[in-house]
């Protein structure tokens, strides 16, 4: 994928051009043969650790590259065209650092940091539920009183890198008052009974493992505690508005990859004794993926500075997400029909493209969600 | 130990590559310069050994001046700092002019050990580790699969038809390396941002001591006489089953004596 971009400074460029080499030769060749085998690729996490792409946007002083959003999601953006699996588990663990780096003491900080950061460590978040997925704040898994710790029991459920994960960033109830009752929680894997389900069998991604996660009695000393007790749900809402852009990147990343294949393929098959590309119809829909996807960039690129700047983001995060992924799913759509039959078949990525683009819809808050977030922001409080 | 590693930019494999008419040298501006490949697994031994017994890397790059691309790369990717030999009056220089070119520079930057990729994926000589090695006076260990190095005592796997030869040597000594030998890192960011501030030394020929009269094309000894362009590729063969399809293919690949 070669896209037009404006980048902030040398620096990222130069981060570009190495990002390009690994998705040509680490990333992108795996992804066809690895996705139909549903196995999951830590070892290219490990390359992509060992140069510096798990920590991008957090400060230097704790081993991260202090790179603006604007540019971390530009990578995110790379690697998910390149695949997806890759591209959304750099967006997740990078969204399960941000509590310790953005609300963690000083100490936790210097404890913790350099080793999620330093890319040998990959992490999860874990929010979700069985019974509780957009309504976040009705989660039941209880974080109890335990001599200064805490003694945690319960079920998450959908947890990207569940089983695999080397820290799980854990939302838990430590108190019975709604989504002011919710903590946040430090949790290193090999905490005694922390365990994580068989991999939910998917539509896509399956590279990317998705499991529950069962904490059964753990214990945790009080130093587990990130940020405030019941600030967790504030937390966990802060990481999520990061979190969308990432995904909003990841969508434009696969919708790009699933365009640079269409228009590929247009150029060269030939009915009616041209072109496919030279038929209106065709060229229409091309013109039409290429402005959504250009649309889409410009503005997960505009919420991100606008967060680089310190400004407020999370509605334009919510627009983004909500916008990005709903374009991702028409694009692939899409571009299954330039390549006809050939695209409905295993021997071409698009099929995978558009499997893939489903699960952006509904992650991080569901579309309908981000419309409601949304909704909440552009209209006033009835008076009434 | 003070190690150099050699380093050549050359023309990306990926584009086309041509000579330039007037003086029949490589048109370097026509193509991407990128890293020899096989410099990169020279680049990656230098600082494993350089992990296993400390010391230093040097990388040594010969080339105009946009080869400094090429030595950032090596650079960012560990190595401690360059010397850039660079010098119009190099221009043209062959394999020969080359070394002895790169030999005075060695002579002046010190060495405990030389490493360099087997061959350039542009001339394809492959003679430039022996050659050095003749003009420093220093025991040459060529296509290393392995490299131990134990004191001042070196020992290298030499690939060969049957296997592998073991050849031992004392320091300083020259090594070129096969890409058996390991699997060359990528840089990190980090390593991309440091190898801004390593210094890179840029010597001219005068500073190497290197007499102008015996490098470049006037130095040459050999010397292109004639190019021309690959001729295109011819159209295939279409083999039409008529019940001897088989006899037609083993036939055809009998012609080409690939059976
Ligand atoms: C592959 C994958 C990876 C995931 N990774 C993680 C992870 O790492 N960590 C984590 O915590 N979670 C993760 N999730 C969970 C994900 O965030 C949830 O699936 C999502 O929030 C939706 O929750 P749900 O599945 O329970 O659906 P529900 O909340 O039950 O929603 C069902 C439907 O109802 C709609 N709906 C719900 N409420 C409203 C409303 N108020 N108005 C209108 N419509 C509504 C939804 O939009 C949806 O269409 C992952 C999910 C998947 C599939």
């Amino acid at each position: 994928m070669t896209v037009d971009r404006m980048l902030p400074s040398d620096e990222a460029r130069e981060l570009m051009g190495l990002v390009g080499e690994l998705t040509a030769k680490e990333v992108a060749p795996r992804a066809a043969g690895e996705e139909s085998a549903g196995r999951f690729p830590r070892e290219v996490f490990r390359t992509l650790g060992a140069a510096g792409l798990l920590g991008l946007p957090y400060p230097q002083e704790y081993g991260g590259a202090a790179q603006p959003q604007e540019v971390y999601l530009q990578v995110v953006e790379e690697l998910a065209g390149a695949w997806l699996a890759v591209g959304l588990g750099v967006s997740v663990h990078t969204l399960s650092c941000f509590p310790v780096a953005a609300y963690g003491t000083p100490e936790q900080r210097e404890e913790l940091l350099p080793g999620m950061l330093g890319g040998d460590l990959l992490g999860a978040y874990c929010l979700s539920e069985p019974q509780s997925g957009s309504d976040a704040a009705a989660l039941s898994t209880r974080a109890a009183e335990d001599s200064g710790g805490f003694l945690v029991d319960g079920v998450k459920a959908w947890i990207t890198h569940g089983g695999v994960a080397d820290f799980y960033t854990l939302m838990a109830r430590t108190a019975d008052d709604g989504a002011r009752g919710v903590s946040c929680l430090h949790v290193p894997a090999g905490a005694a009974g922390l365990s994580a389900g068989v991999p939910e069998r998917k539509m896509g991604m399956r590279s990317s493992p998705t499991a529950q996660v069962r904490f059964d009695g753990v214990r945790l000393p009080p130093e587990a505690l990130v940020g405030e007790r019941g600030e967790g749900f504030r937390i966990a809402m802060a990481a999520l508005d990061g979190g969308r852009l990432g995904i909003a990147a990841c969508a434009v990343g696969v919708a790009q990859a699933a365009f640079d294949v269409a228009v590929g393929y247009a150029g060269e098959r030939r009915q009616f004794g041209s072109r496919i590309a030279d038929f209106q119809g065709m060229s229409f829909m091309l013109a039409d993926m290429a402005t959504q996807i250009a649309a889409a960039r410009a503005l997960y690129l505009d919420a991100a500075r606008m967060r680089d700047a310190g400004l407020p983001y999370g509605t334009k995060a919510a627009m983004a997400k909500l916008f990005a992924t709903d374009m991702c799913m028409r694009v692939t759509t899409d571009a299954v029909q330039v390549l006809g039959g050939y695209g409905y078949v295993e021997d071409f990525p698009v099929e995978r493209y558009m499997r893939e683009a489903k699960v952006l819809q509904i992650v991080e808050g569901t579309n309908q969600i981000q419309r409601l977030v949304i909704g909440r922001a552009v209209t006033k409080p009835d008076p009434a | 130990m003070n190690i150099v590693v050699c380093v050549k930019q050359v023309p990306d494999t990926a584009t086309e590559r041509k000579l330039r008419s007037d003086d029949k040298t490589l048109d370097r501006d026509a193509a991407d310069g990128v890293v020899n490949e096989l410099d990169e697994y020279a680049v990656e031994e230098a600082l494993r050994l350089k992990e296993a017994h400390g010391g230093e890397v040097t990388v040594l790059t010969m080339g105009p001046g946009r080869a400094t691309e090429t030595i950032r790369k090596a650079l960012a990717m560990g190595a401690d700092k360059a010397v850039h030999l660079s010098d119009d009056a190099l221009h043209g220089s062959d394999a020969l002019a080359t070394s002895y070119a790169m030999a005075q520079t060695l002579k002046k930057i010190g060495f405990d050990l030389v490493i360099l990729g087997s061959e350039s994926t542009d001339a394809r000589t492959g003679v430039l580790a022996a050659m050095l090695a003749e003009r420093l006076g220093t025991p040459q260990l060529t296509l290393a699969n392995k490299v131990d190095v134990d004191g001042t005592a070196i020992a290298i796997q030499r690939v060969t038809d049957y296997g592998f030869d073991k050849v031992e040597a004392t320091l300083p000594a020259v090594v070129s390396v096969v890409e058996k030998i390991n699997d060359p890192r990528y840089p990190s960011f980090k390593g991309i941002m440091a190898a801004k501030k390593k210094k890179v030394e840029t010597l001219g020929i005068a500073d190497a001591e290197i007499a102008a009269e015996l490098v470049g094309l006037a130095g040459a000894w050999s010397e292109v006489a004639e190019f021309a362009a690959a001729p295109p590729r011819a159209a295939g063969t279409i083999v039409k089953d008529e019940g001897d399809g088989g006899t037609k293919t083993a036939d055809f690949l009998a012609s080409k004596k690939f059976i």
